[in-house]
């Protein structure tokens, strides 16, 4: 008989292993499912999994593993210093969002000045956008003790609704023959978040996640903040004796969040996107929390997480568009994903024991 | 040795940029011809994307399948995502590109530019290049007709109008259905509630009960479900039209007609134009006349000299002889827009974004 029995520790081996055991327990998982639509599961997995990274056409699939995987790291950085200490911020989505419109609001606002310091103004104002819209729920929740899940969340439909009402109303392009979306900030120079190496798909987004991934390491193992933050989230008691004083972390924690959401969202909309439109976000900030805790709340697994995560989609992608696919099979397997990592994680927190039957 | 032809042509391709990119699709190129899709909603929407798909598929029906392969994508969100399916299925060698969605509009261009041996197809959008086309259907043809049937069957002389977006075809089909429902009504008048969003049934549903408790006894919608009809349904005594597709299963009553989406011969002509080599680009914008805006089967519900005056508008407007927007028109804030006997150039339909004259309330900015 199979019994589950608490590991007085979490084995530190299986929190690394449990990942990679997650993505072969979907693979094989997914191609059965691809089996059974009637695909061959073997050419399926290699499409989604292989043929990116070293297919024939992985000179456009690899740069594009950046542009896809950039914001998912950004934004998932941020929400694992919150989620390491207990603080759950679930709207990165709409401070991305909002990091989109301040910063390109800076940049039509400025349309057709051309100058060095636009671009830089416009990172600013994206991350200034993402925090104060995380500093909603943050400040509600140290002044008034709301839940910041709820509050995040619900926030996130707001700023759909300014995108929207940004899309059609005030930041329209007023050449665009009455068509709702803004001006494409690719071809207004001073405002474009181009490639820093052509074809490579490094756009100052992608350097800016790899920057973050290593500042995120820094702080969490050598500044004291990190440390109140692990404290805080393993010992909550223990760390207000001593002397962490969680209102400040809360705001720190959720205006870092939305500070990087919000650069992840000026970097996509002057760059990959272009432009304010109504369907500008396609799900990254929701998508970066699995990121976050496929890469163990951990900087370096969430650049990995964030990586594999776009290779999902890209091969998804491929996938569908090569071996048709239906583009449901391909969202229940990157389901699956967070299912079994979640699964699996059990295996670190307990121990399997073959015990025999117990006498009645 | 494999692994090296690999290396060297991702070194090569990289090195050569966008160039090799266009080579390399049409080195991929075979006898077939190769054509892609692009859907922004699921293939089964019941709306526009499904619309789309079965006209692709008619289109391969009609050409032969032994001719034409067809790849397509759904589910594709607006934007950069966009961007790469288009590439990748250039890359994989598609010979015309179908991207179904105005939101596509940016990223059809940016690939076009990359692939200029590959033929690209824009819906519902305004920008072109050597390589993209752009086409459209003139809805707006189909709600002169809807009007004139829904202005002569309410009783209330209430009608509800399910916006979706506000975008100039939307307000061009408020506008046409309103003033075809007047000429034949002079007390109608018209409600209208914006959702936002092309397709949710839960959110039409309620925008469609709303206009019934507000006394709407017709009901027209630019949504693409069916949840509308059924609400109609349920309410009874209140009638609607199938949208996007004919919608047949609320036939005879609360569908008494409907505006149908038809690609297909569109579709079948361009393709068979690349096959030809005769492909050009150019932007186009079809109606009743080339049967890419259908009317659906008026039932019986609807009074015999309704039907008849509603088949007569939909041939004369078929025929050249009438357009939904000729003069007398006066803007909504009174301002005079059309003389007497002056017809609408497509340049200020196009950009639409203001009612007519009799219309309340305004397009949400």
């Amino acid at each position: 008989m199979l019994r589950l029995e608490k590991r007085p520790q979490p084995s530190r081996t299986l929190s690394y292993v449990t990942p990679v055991l997650a993505v072969l327990i979907t693979m094989v998982a997914g191609g059965l499912l691809f089996a059974l639509l009637g695909k061959d599961p073997v050419a399926a997995i290699r499409t989604i999994f292989w043929d990116p990274l070293f297919g024939e056409f992985s000179f456009y699939y690899r740069p594009q593993l950046l542009v896809k995987g950039g914001p998912l790291i950004l934004i998932a950085l941020g929400l694992s210093l919150g989620f390491r200490a207990g603080i759950w911020n679930i709207g990165a989505e709409g401070q991305y969002i909002m990091g989109a419109i301040t910063g390109a609001g800076v940049a039509l606002a400025l349309y057709p000045l051309e100058a060095w310091w636009i671009f830089p103004a416009m990172i600013i104002a994206g991350a200034l956008g993402g925090w104060a819209w995380a500093m909603i729920p943050a400040l509600l929740k140290v002044r008034f003790g709301t839940n910041e899940i709820l509050v995040s969340l619900m926030l996130v439909y707001v700023a759909e609704q300014f995108l929207a009402s940004m899309a059609l109303g005030l930041m329209k392009n007023p050449e665009g023959f009455g068509f709702p979306g803004s001006r494409n900030l690719q071809q207004y120079a001073s405002a474009h978040n181009a490639e820093i190496i052509a074809d490579t798909g490094m756009h100052w987004g992608v350097a800016a996640a790899f920057i973050a991934a290593i500042m995120a390491y820094v702080m969490m193992n050598r500044h004291i903040l990190g440390y109140q933050i692990r404290l805080t989230g393993e010992a909550p008691r223990a760390a207000r004796f001593s002397g962490v004083k969680p209102a400040r972390l809360v705001l720190f924690c959720m205006g870092t969040a939305g500070a990087l959401a919000g650069l992840a969202g000026v970097f996509e909309v002057s760059g990959p996107s272009g432009q304010i439109s109504t369907g500008f976000n396609v799900g990254y900030g929701f998508t970066a929390i699995i990121v976050a805790f496929l890469g163990r709340l951990h900087p370096f697994g969430i650049v990995l997480a964030g990586l594999l995560m776009a290779l999902t989609y890209i091969g998804g992608e491929a996938a569908q568009s090569t071996m048709q696919l239906p583009g449901a099979a391909i969202q229940v397997f990157q389901g699956m994903l967070l299912f079994f990592l979640l699964a699996v994680d059990m295996l670190t927190n307990y121990r399997v024991r073959f015990v025999a039957r117990e006498a009645v | 040795m494999l692994m090296k032809k690999r290396t060297f042509l991702a070194g090569a391709a990289t090195a050569l940029g966008l160039t090799a990119m266009a080579t390399g699709a049409a080195l991929a190129q075979d006898d077939m011809t190769k054509v892609g899709f692009i859907y922004v909603g699921p293939i089964n929407d019941g709306g526009w994307s499904q619309h789309h798909h079965e006209s692709a598929l008619k289109m391969i029906e009609e050409i032969g399948a032994d001719k034409v392969e067809m790849v397509y994508q759904e589910n594709v969100p607006e934007g950069p995502d966009s961007e790469r399916a288009m590439t990748q299925m250039a890359l994989n060698g598609a010979d015309i590109i179908f991207s179904t969605s105005f939101g596509y509009m940016d990223p059809t261009l940016n690939v076009a530019s990359k692939f200029p041996d590959v033929k690209f197809e824009h819906a519902t959008g305004y920008k072109t290049a050597p390589n993209m086309a752009a086409y459209s259907a003139r809805f707006y043809e189909g709600r002169a007709v809807q009007g004139t049937i829904a202005g002569s069957m309410t009783k209330s002389n209430t009608i509800g109008y399910i916006a979706s977006v506000p975008i100039p075809e939307v307000v061009r089909g408020i506008n046409s259905a309103y003033i075809h429902a007047k000429k034949v009504n002079p007390d109608v008048e018209f409600k209208v509630i914006w959702l936002y969003t092309w397709m949710d049934p839960a959110k039409e549903a309620d925008a469609a009960r709303t206009l019934i408790e507000q006394g709407a006894d017709v009901i027209l919608q630019h949504t693409d479900s069916t949840a509308p009809l059924a609400a109609a349904q349920a309410a009874g005594d209140v009638i609607g039209f199938g949208q996007a597709g004919d919608m047949a299963e609320y036939a005879p009553s609360p569908r008494v007609s409907s505006i149908i989406d038809n690609w297909e011969p569109y579709y079948t002509s361009r393709v068979k134009a690349v096959m030809d080599g005769t492909w050009e680009s150019h932007s186009v914008w079809e109606g009743i006349n080339t049967g890419m805006v259908g009317i659906g089967e008026i039932t019986e519900v609807v009074p015999e000299d309704v039907k008849a005056a509603a088949l007569e508008m939909k041939d004369a407007i078929a025929a050249g002889e009438y357009h939904p927007f000729t003069g007398p028109l006066n803007k909504q804030d009174g301002t005079p827009w059309l003389a007497e006997g002056e017809v609408a150039d497509d340049g200020t339909l196009a950009g639409m974004n203001f009612y007519v004259e009799g219309l309340d309330g305004e397009i949400p900015q």
